[in-house]
């Protein structure tokens, strides 16, 4: 490709920063060994026709990481190194939340104001911020800055801070729950905090039933020792005794259905991609963006080794050539952790009956967990959804058979394999097989992550929680996620199955359970998901990227009891768009963008005055 | 010495052998595929789409961000249609034909789904020199002012028009994102990529790296862009100066047909004129040679008709 530049010149700094993914370049731009391991554990191997446009994520990672910014003279870099046209770089670099292409403070706290953050007190933790930072989004000349964020996945520990910082050593804490005085003194002194522990994420850790959070807080989480002398890798150890066509009639036997969302037959998947020949590729989803939904960084940081060793199952049965994990930016231990834990592994020699496995970060942009943007987002294209067909078993990464299974989805397998698919399959329920996480957080006593066999209500696991907080009485609880779905008090006996949520026009979605006590403004939570789909849209298709610009304003109207016409004709309206996000969009952030405000209109009497 | 080379010559008249003529290979026949399109049987090859099935039993569909000439991006959602199974509508333009499938194109599902697409569309940008899009809005019966204040929100509308170059302007503002630009400059034709969609969500636009100008980028100005454009967003320099100054006339404008004079490639070059000066210049879809794609010369060459300009050559040189 004959690509043309600006005259714009990288700086030292982001020539190194770009190097260290890339290796030094050996004649004018192409070439070098890589050497730095960190920034994404990238190789070339393995998808030569694909070129190294895979590796521009990871190099724009590295740019932010360095200077806080990715400059003009970064960009060309980075793309005269990859042979990528600036233009597109561009598209693809301002997709993301978390990368400025304007000179930016090189600390940034990002201040969650998402809606289990708003039950705790996002709104005074934002004025506080405020008060001793200054307005969020300035900061261009001072030391550090702050924004708004959507949901962090910290919602047990609302409110949530997560900073980022740039440098020769760049670093990212999580604060949580934060006050402004603990945001500002992290910022100012440019330390990394010591991240909350995960084992308080986990209120039933230590109770002898648990099966997928058995391990999660235990001291010995982090050493591959102490996991194989816990049992660690017995799971992997069947599958390579017993052979790749036992493993997946094991997972066709267990009747596992994805936690991702999409409660798609995980065997099925399977089976499918294993029949495909040539290359292949295994995607673990680990992007977890939905609001109100924090089960798989617990997995991820509370047990790593077991949610890799799920990973290498994955790929020896279906016969994968390399495997991507990719974790969503905001989630820097969960990162970590995975990373080390890979490390270990291919250390011990361990993945060479499997294949190399790859952490991928993303970089704020809740689209990309929809698996076919997630695959374009890894390629080194904008993370825009594909259109499907053709499905991910025929034709995902890299235009190849893929696997893309959900973290807990994973970590399902090792006890499948152990206890044997039938057995799996008789815990829960006959259509919802197997143990379940759930995420509870927003007015509940003890927030957290749970884990019972799929059949509790959503009464009981409000229960196993301590029951509503806040005033204690309960107004409405959200459920699924916000993708999902508002149900009311009278409605908490409905199981939280496929089934039980089916039969009550809900989802198990991303097993989202979010009370909302009497004293909270429920207009405005609907107000917010509104906004939440509004900045996440891809902006691809025009329903939803109209469509949820519409949805939020008719909203805003309604609240602010400035209809225009009538309000029936208000309420017509809103039903409208809900429809053609539903019908006409092109992926499940459209399909879904609706549905929890339609699921709150129909229950609640809430926007029914034309003045407040 | 020469006499005997001379001699031993073939003699060039030799007339060729006899013996069998080849023919072109038989090709093979795409076989068939049928389906149902609103309650009528259609047969299609194999690897056609819906809009092909829709098109052949001569049901008018809708499309925006379709050409022949690209590949489907299927962005625009204007062509949906109901098909018996699925749980949402389906894109005609992208989604390929199968055996006995069973399409809906007049249903009430299809048609709020087509008049939302197009309201959204004229609520946020500024359709007016789209005369296809007008006509599709009149059909639908949208209506864009249910939602307000016209421009309220929309900050694509309020930009101003990008006149950076003499050969032709970008008014964003009229842009729809249908993506066609984009694949005619990337992959599907012109491989110069010089612009790309930045930005993601309401904000997603048009752009050159880091917004700049297009005589900084890696345009070529062979306006291939322009020529896909269906909104009007991407126009000759000569028609905007035109409209400016409210010049612009249809009824006073001709179209001629002819070859390119400048290389053996030999495009064909539809030439608008308006009182016998070159307003335009494009070529056909359907042209074997150039499937409407041509270079700066061919699109822009054509000053010399009307005399010196200082500032053609300038912009020419930089996009060489
Ligand atoms: C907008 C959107 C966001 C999604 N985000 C995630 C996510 O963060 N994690 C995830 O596992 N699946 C997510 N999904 C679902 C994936 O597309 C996919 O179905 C899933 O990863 C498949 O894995 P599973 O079968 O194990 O559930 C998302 C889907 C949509 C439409
Ligand atoms: S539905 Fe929304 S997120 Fe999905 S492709 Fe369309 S614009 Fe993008
Ligand atoms: S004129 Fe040609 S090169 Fe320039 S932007 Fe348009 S398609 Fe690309
Ligand atoms: S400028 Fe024209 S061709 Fe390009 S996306 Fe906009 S409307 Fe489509
Ligand atoms: S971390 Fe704030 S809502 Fe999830
Ligand atoms: S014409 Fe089919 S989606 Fe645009």
């Amino acid at each position: 490709m004959d690509l043309h530049f600006t005259a714009d010149e990288p700086t030292a700094s982001e020539v190194e920063a770009v190097d260290a993914v890339l290796g030094a370049a050996d004649s004018r731009w192409f070439g070098g060994q890589r050497v730095d391991r960190s920034e994404a554990q990238t190789s070339e191997s393995g998808h030569r026709t694909a070129g190294r446009r895979h590796l521009l994520l990871p190099v724009l990672h590295a740019i932010h990481g360095r200077v806080g910014w990715i400059s003009r003279g970064a960009l060309n870099y980075a793309c005269k190194r990859l042979d990528v046209p600036p233009a597109e770089a561009y598209g693809v670099a301002t997709f993301y939340d978390m990368f400025s292409l304007e000179q930016a403070p090189p600390v940034v706290a990002r201040v969650c104001d998402d809606i289990a953050c708003q039950a705790k007190g996002a709104g005074d933790l934002c004025a506080g911020i405020e008060k001793v930072m200054g307005p969020a989004g300035g900061g261009q000349v001072s030391r550090c800055g702050w924004v708004r964020s959507p949901c962090l996945g910290q919602c047990e520990r609302a409110p949530a801070v997560l900073v980022t910082a740039s440098g020769e050593r760049p670093w990212a804490s999580v604060i949580a729950p934060a006050t402004a005085q603990t945001v500002e003194a992290a910022c100012s002194e440019d330390s990394q905090t010591d991240s909350p522990q995960v084992r308080d994420s986990v209120p039933q850790a230590g109770q002898a039933s648990l099966q997928l959070l058995r391990r999660v807080g235990s001291p010995d989480a982090q050493s591959l020792a102490d996991y194989r002398s816990d049992g660690g890798l017995r799971a992997w150890e069947l599958a390579l005794e017993q052979g790749p066509e036992w493993v997946i009639e094991q997972v066709e036997r267990s009747n596992l259905v994805g936690r991702g969302g999409a409660a798609f037959p995980t065997g099925r998947k399977w089976r499918a991609v294993a029949q495909a020949s040539g290359p292949k590729y295994v995607v673990c989803n680990a992007d977890e963006s939905e609001p109100g939904t924090f089960k798989d960084r617990v997995l991820m940081e509370g047990d790593p080794f077991a949610v890799v060793e799920a990973i290498m199952i994955a790929a020896f049965a279906t016969g994968s050539q390399r495997a991507y994990v990719y974790v969503r930016g905001e989630y820097p231990d969960a990162t970590e952790r995975m990373r080390y834990a890979i490390a270990e592994l291919e250390s011990a020699g361990l993945l060479e009956r499997a294949c190399p496995i790859e952490i991928r970060r993303g970089a704020g942009a809740y689209i990309c967990g929809e698996e076919t943007a997630l695959f374009n987002s890894i390629e080194g294209f904008r993370g825009e959804p594909r259109n499907k067909p053709p499905y991910p078993t025929d034709s995902g990464l890299f235009g190849r058979p893929t696997l893309v299974n959900n973290v807990e989805t994973l970590a399902n397998i090792l006890r499948i394999l152990q206890q044997g698919g039938a057995a799996f399959a008789a815990v829960g329920t006959e259509r919802s097989s197997g143990p379940k996480l759930f995420c509870l957080s927003g007015h509940v006593a003890m927030p957290g992550v749970y884990e019972v066999p799929f059949g509790a209500t959503v009464r009981e696991l409000i229960e196993l929680a301590g029951g509503v907080s806040g005033t204690g009485r309960l107004q409405a609880v959200l459920v699924g996620g916000a993708a999902g779905a508002f149900l009311g008090p009278d409605e908490l006996d409905a199981p939280f199955t496929f089934e039980g949520m089916r039969a009550v026009g809900a989802t198990v979605g991303s097993a989202v359970v979010m009370p909302f006590d009497d004293s909270v403004d429920l207009g405005a939570v609907l107000l917010r998901i509104a906004e939440f789909f509004r900045d996440e849209s891809c902006g691809q298709c025009v329903p939803c990227r109209v469509g949820t610009v519409r949805q939020e304003e008719l909203l805003e109207r309604l609240r602010s009891g400035q209809p225009i016409g009538t309000l029936d004709h208000e309420h017509r309206l809103l039903r409208e768009v809900s429809q053609v996000m539903r019908d006409a969009s092109i992926c499940g952030l459209g399909h879904t963008a609706a549905s929890a405000v339609d699921s709150a209109l129909e229950r609640f009497p809430i926007f029914q005055e034309a003045t407040r | 010495m020469s006499d005997q080379s001379l001699a031993d010559a073939p003699d060039l008249t030799v007339p060729v052998p006899p013996g069998p003529v080849p023919s072109a290979p038989v090709r093979e026949r795409r076989p068939e595929v049928e389906l149902s399109v609103d309650g009528q049987l259609v047969s299609v090859p194999e690897g056609s789409t819906l809009l092909d099935a829709c098109r052949q039993c001569e049901i008018d569909t809708p499309t925006l961000c379709y050409v022949e000439t690209l590949t489907p991006v299927n962005v625009c959602r204007v062509c949906v249609v109901e098909l018996e199974g699925s749980r949402t509508l389906v894109p005609a333009c992208s989604r390929k034909a199968e055996p006995g499938m069973e399409i809906r194109t007049d249903t009430e599902r299809v048609r709020l789904s087509r008049r939302m697409v197009l309201e959204f569309l004229a609520s946020s940008t500024d359709v007016t020199q789209s005369p296809e899009l007008c006509g599709y809005m009149e059909s639908y019966g949208a209506d864009p002012e249910r939602y307000g204040e016209r421009d309220a929100q929309a900050e694509s509308k309020t930009q101003p028009v990008k006149v950076d170059n003499e050969l032709y302007v970008r008014d964003y503002a009229k842009c729809v994102l249908c993506y066609k630009c984009v694949e005619a400059c990337g992959e599907d034709a012109q491989n110069t990529f010089a612009i790309a969609v930045a930005g993601r969500g309401f904000d997603a636009h048009i752009a050159t790296e880091f917004d700049v100008s297009l005589p900084e980028s890696a345009c070529v100005y062979c306006g291939n862009c322009i020529g896909v454009c269906p909104t009007g967003a991407l126009v000759f320099k000569a028609e905007h100066d035109l409209r400016e100054r409210g010049e612009w006339d249809a009824s006073r404008q001709e179209s001629t047909d002819t070859i390119c004079p400048y290389c053996g490639v030999g495009c064909t070059l539809s030439v608008q004129t308006q009182d016998n000066q070159i307003v335009k210049v494009t070529s056909p879809l359907d042209q074997e040679v150039t499937s409407g794609n041509l270079c700066i010369k061919g699109r822009f060459g054509w000053q010399f008709t009307t005399g010196p300009s200082e500032t053609s050559d300038d912009v020419a040189a930089d996009g060489e």
